[in-house]
C-alpha cells in the first residue's frame, strides 16, 4: 500500500482505539461495555497488521492475529463469562456521572499530548503522531477503574489500560522484541483468568458484586 | 548454565509436587530444593564476585554479583518460609480447612513463584525482567486467597488490580526506554538487553528517558510497595498465610526493588543521578510518612508488620536516592537484614495467630512469660527490625544515612530519623502490650516446639552475624553496589 493509504488506515485504525475507549464511559449496560472492548481489541490488531504489511514485516504480521485472537475473541469471551453472574449487569451508580466522565476524559486525552511531545519529536513518523492516543487510552482505563464501582467495570478498566499501551508500543517501537511480545500477552490473558476466578468465588460465595460490599480490610 | 539449572530446580521440584499427592516428603523435597537455591547462589556469587558476568542464551540469563547476591537473598528467605511451610499446611489440613489437595496447589505455587523471582534476577534482558515479575503477581494472588475467607479474597482482589496496573506502567516505561534506545543514534544494534542498554545510556533522549523512568518507578514502585501505591500491601500481607508474607515482605518486594536499580543506572547515565535522585527522595519520604502515621494507631500485628515493610521500602529509596556505592552496598545490605528479620517475624506471627486465635494487638499478652521461646523470638524480631545493634540493619541504616549526609541530602537523613523515631516509639509500645506481663494465675508455660523455633533463631543468629562481622559479604556487597553505580 502506498504512504498516503498506509497513515489513513493506521489513522482509522488508532482512532477507533481511542473511541471504544470513550464509548465505554459512554455505555452503562456491562453487555454493551465488553462488546465495545471486543472492537477496540480487534482495531488495536489492525494497527499492528496495517505496520506489519507497511514494513513488510512477517513477525509483526503474526503478532497482529494473535491481538486479533485473544483482545478481539478471547478476552472478552472471558469477561462475559462473569456477566453471566449478573442479574442487572448495569453499571448504576458509578461514582461521577457520565457526561462528567466524558468531559474527564477529553481532559485526559489533551493530558495525554501534552505528556508524549517528546516522544513524538523523537518518533517523527505518520505512526509516531498517533502515540497520544494509545497514552490517552490508558489514562481513560485508570479514570474508568477509579470512578466505576462494579467488578466487571474494573476488569474493564484494566483491559483499557493494557489496550492503550500496546497501541504506544506498535506505534512507537513496531512492537518489543517476539519473546517479551509473546509473554506480555500471556501475562493479561493469565491476569484476566485470574480476575475470573476471582469474581466467580466472591460472588458464589458471598455474593459480592459492587466493589463498595468490600470493606472487611481497612485500618 | 548454572543460571539455567538454578531456574530448573525449583521448577520441577514444582512439577514433582504437583505430580503426587500431597506427603511429608513432597515438603522436604521443596525445602530441598531451596537450600539448592541457596548454595548455587553462594557458588555464583565466589565465580562472578571479582570476574565478568556469566552469560547464557545469548544474555537472556546473566547473573553478575548483584543477580548473584540476590540469589542468595532468595534463597535463604525462601529456605525459612518453605521449611515452616510443611507444618502449616499439615495444621490446616488437620483443622479442616485445607485439603491435601490445596496443600498440594499450595506447594506448587510456592515453587512457582520462587522459579519467577528467580527469573526476575537473573534475566539480563528487561523485558524478561519485566515478565517475571508479572508472573509473579500472578501466581501469588493464589497464594493471598489461599484461605478463601471474604477478607482473603478482598485481599487477593485488591492485589491482582493494583499490582496489574503498577506493572503495566513499568511495561510502558521500558518500552519508551527501547525507544530512546532505537533511536540512540550510536549505530550499534540495539536490544531490550540491559547492557546493550547501558552501553547507549549517554546517548538516550532525556525527555523520552524521564517520562520512562517516572513510569518505571510508579510500576515497579507498586510492587515494591512505595507510597502512593502501597494501599495492596498491607491487605495482601495480613491476609496471606505466614509463610507466602514472610515471602512476599522478605523477598518480593525486594526483587522489584532490584529491577528498579538496574532501570537507575540506565536513567542516570542519560539525565544525570539528579532526577533519579528527587523521585526516590519522594517516594521514600513519603511512605516513611504513611508508615509513621498509620502505625501510631494499628491494632492489628500483621498489619503492623507489612506497614513496617512500607517503612523499610521506604529506607531503601533514600538509600538508593543517595546512589554512592557505600550507599548501594547498605541498601543491598538492608535488602538481607530486613528480608531474614521480617520473615522470622511472620512466621512468628502465623505461630501466635494459631495458638492465640487472634490478630488483635490487645488480645495478647504477656508471650514471654507465657510462651517464652515464641515471645523471644518476636521480642528479638522486632529489636532487629527497629535497626538497634547488634543486627545486621543497625549497620546498613547507619550507612545509608552517612551516604545521604554525604551527597548533601543531610535534610532528607534529618526527617528520616525524626520519622523513624515516631516508628520505633509505636511499634515498641504495640510490642510491649504483646510481650510484657504478668502469667494468669493457673495458666503454665506453654512450649513451642523446636521444628518452629530452631530455624526462626537460625535466621535471627544470621542476621546479627552478618551484622557483627562483615566478612563474608563485604566483598559481594561491594562488587554488587559498583554493578549499577557509574
Amino acid at each position: 500500500m502506498n504512504g498516503a493509504t498506509y497513515s489513513s488506515y493506521l489513522e482509522i485504525a488508532a482512532g477507533l482505539v481511542i473511541l471504544c475507549a470513550f464509548v465505554t464511559l459512554w455505555r452503562r449496560s456491562l453487555r454493551a461495555i465488553v462488546r465495545t472492548l471486543a472492537v477496540q481489541g480487534m482495531a488495536l490488531g489492525v494497527v499492528a497488521l496495517v505496520l506489519g504489511v507497511h514494513r513488510h514485516d512477517v513477525v509483526l504480521i503474526v503478532v497482529g492475529c494473535l491481538v486479533v485472537g485473544s483482545k478481539g475473541l478471547l478476552i472478552p469471551t472471558l469477561v462475559r463469562r462473569v456477566l453471566a453472574n449478573e442479574p442487572q449487569s448495569r453499571e448504576t451508580s458509578p461514582l461521577v456521572n457520565v457526561p462528567s466522565s466524558l468531559v474527564g476524559a477529553g481532559a485526559l486525552t489533551f493530558l495525554a499530548y501534552g505528556a508524549t511531545r517528546p516522544v513524538v519529536a523523537l518518533v517523527s513518523t505518520s505512526a509516531g503522531r498517533l502515540i497520544p492516543l494509545g497514552l490517552a487510552t490508558m489514562l481513560i482505563g485508570f479514570f474508568s477503574m477509579v470512578v466505576r464501582r462494579k467488578a466487571v467495570s474494573q476488569i474493564v478498566g484494566l483491559l483499557l489500560v493494557d489496550n492503550g499501551i500496546a497501541l504506544v508500543a506498535f506505534l512507537a517501537t513496531a512492537g518489543v522484541p517476539l519473546l517479551v511480545e509473546l509473554g506480555a500477552s500471556l501475562d493479561v490473558l493469565l491476569v484476566i483468568v485470574v480476575l475470573r476466578v476471582l469474581a466467580v468465588q466472591l460472588w458464589s460465595k458471598f455474593a459480592v458484586l459492587d466493589l463498595d460490599q468490600l470493606q472487611e480490610l481497612h485500618d | 548454565m548454572l543460571a539455567l539449572v538454578l531456574l530448573l530446580v525449583p521448577a520441577v521440584t514444582g512439577c514433582v509436587a504437583a505430580a503426587t499427592p500431597w506427603r511429608r516428603w513432597v515438603g522436604w523435597l521443596c525445602t530441598a530444593s531451596l537450600g539448592f537455591v541457596l548454595v548455587t547462589g553462594v557458588v555464583l556469587a565466589t565465580r562472578v564476585v571479582h570476574r565478568p558476568a556469566l552469560s547464557a542464551f545469548s544474555g537472556v540469563l546473566r547473573v553478575d554479583a548483584l543477580s548473584a547476591f540476590m540469589v542468595i537473598v532468595i534463597g535463604a528467605i525462601g529456605l525459612l518460609a518453605v521449611c515452616q511451610s510443611g507444618r502449616y499446611l499439615e495444621r490446616e489440613v488437620a483443622s479442616g480447612h485445607s485439603s491435601a489437595r490445596r496443600a498440594t496447589l499450595y506447594a506448587v505455587l510456592v515453587q512457582g513463584f520462587i522459579t519467577a523471582m528467580l527469573l526476575a534476577v537473573v534475566a539480563g534482558n528487561v523485558g524478561v525482567m519485566w515478565v517475571a515479575v508479572e508472573a509473579t503477581t500472578i501466581i501469588t494472588t493464589f497464594l493471598v486467597g489461599y484461605r478463601r475467607t471474604r477478607g482473603a479474597l478482598e485481599a487477593s482482589w485488591k492485589y491482582v488490580i493494583i499490582c496489574s496496573v503498577g506493572i503495566a506502567l513499568a511495561f510502558l516505561g521500558t518500552v519508551l526506554v527501547y525507544l530512546a534506545a532505537l533511536h540512540a543514534g550510536t549505530g550499534t544494534h540495539v536490544s531490550l538487553e540491559w547492557t546493550s542498554l547501558m552501553r547507549v545510556s549517554h546517548h538516550l533522549n532525556p525527555g523520552v528517558m524521564r517520562l520512562a523512568f517516572a513510569l518505571l518507578v510508579l510500576g515497579y514502585g507498586t510492587k515494591v510497595g512505595l507510597a502512593p501505591m502501597h494501599s495492596w500491601l498491607p491487605d495482601a500481607h495480613s491476609q496471606a498465610p505466614a509463610p507466602v508474607s514472610a515471602l512476599m515482605s522478605g523477598v518480593l518486594l525486594t526483587v522489584a526493588f532490584y529491577v528498579l536499580l538496574r532501570f537507575k543506572a540506565i536513567a542516570d547515565g542519560a539525565l544525570g543521578v539528579g532526577f533519579s535522585r528527587t523521585l526516590f527522595v519522594t517516594v521514600g519520604l513519603l511512605s516513611l510518612m504513611v508508615a509513621a502515621s498509620l502505625l501510631l494507631s494499628q491494632r492489628d500485628y500483621k498489619r503492623m508488620l507489612a506497614y513496617h515493610s512500607v517503612e523499610h521500602m521506604g529506607l531503601i529509596a533514600l538509600g538508593a536516592a543517595a546512589g554512592t556505592p557505600l550507599a548501594i552496598a547498605a541498601v543491598l545490605l538492608h535488602v538481607l537484614g530486613h528480608g531474614l528479620a521480617k520473615a522470622v517475624l511472620f512466621l512468628a506471627s502465623g505461630e501466635i495467630l494459631l495458638v492465640e486465635g487472634t490478630t488483635e494487638i490487645d488480645q495478647v499478652k504477656a508471650l514471654l512469660a507465657r510462651r517464652p521461646a515464641l515471645g523471644g523470638i518476636f521480642a528479638f524480631g522486632l529489636v532487629a527490625l527497629l535497626g538497634l545493634p547488634p543486627f545486621s540493619l543497625f549497620i546498613s541504616e547507619l550507612n545509608m544515612l552517612r551516604a545521604e549526609v554525604h551527597v548533601g541530602l543531610g535534610w532528607v537523613a534529618a526527617i528520616s530519623l525524626v520519622l523513624m523515631a515516631v516508628i520505633f516509639g509505636s511499634v515498641m509500645s504495640h510490642g510491649r502490650h504483646m510481650l510484657f506481663g504478668a502469667r494468669p494465675d493457673g495458666e503454665t508455660v506453654h512450649k513451642s516446639p523446636l521444628v518452629v523455633t530452631a530455624p526462626l533463631v537460625g535466621a535471627l543468629v544470621a542476621c546479627g552475624a552478618i551484622g557483627v562481622l562483615a566478612w563474608p559479604l563485604d566483598t559481594l556487597l561491594r562488587a554488587a553496589a559498583m554493578v549499577v553505580v557509574r
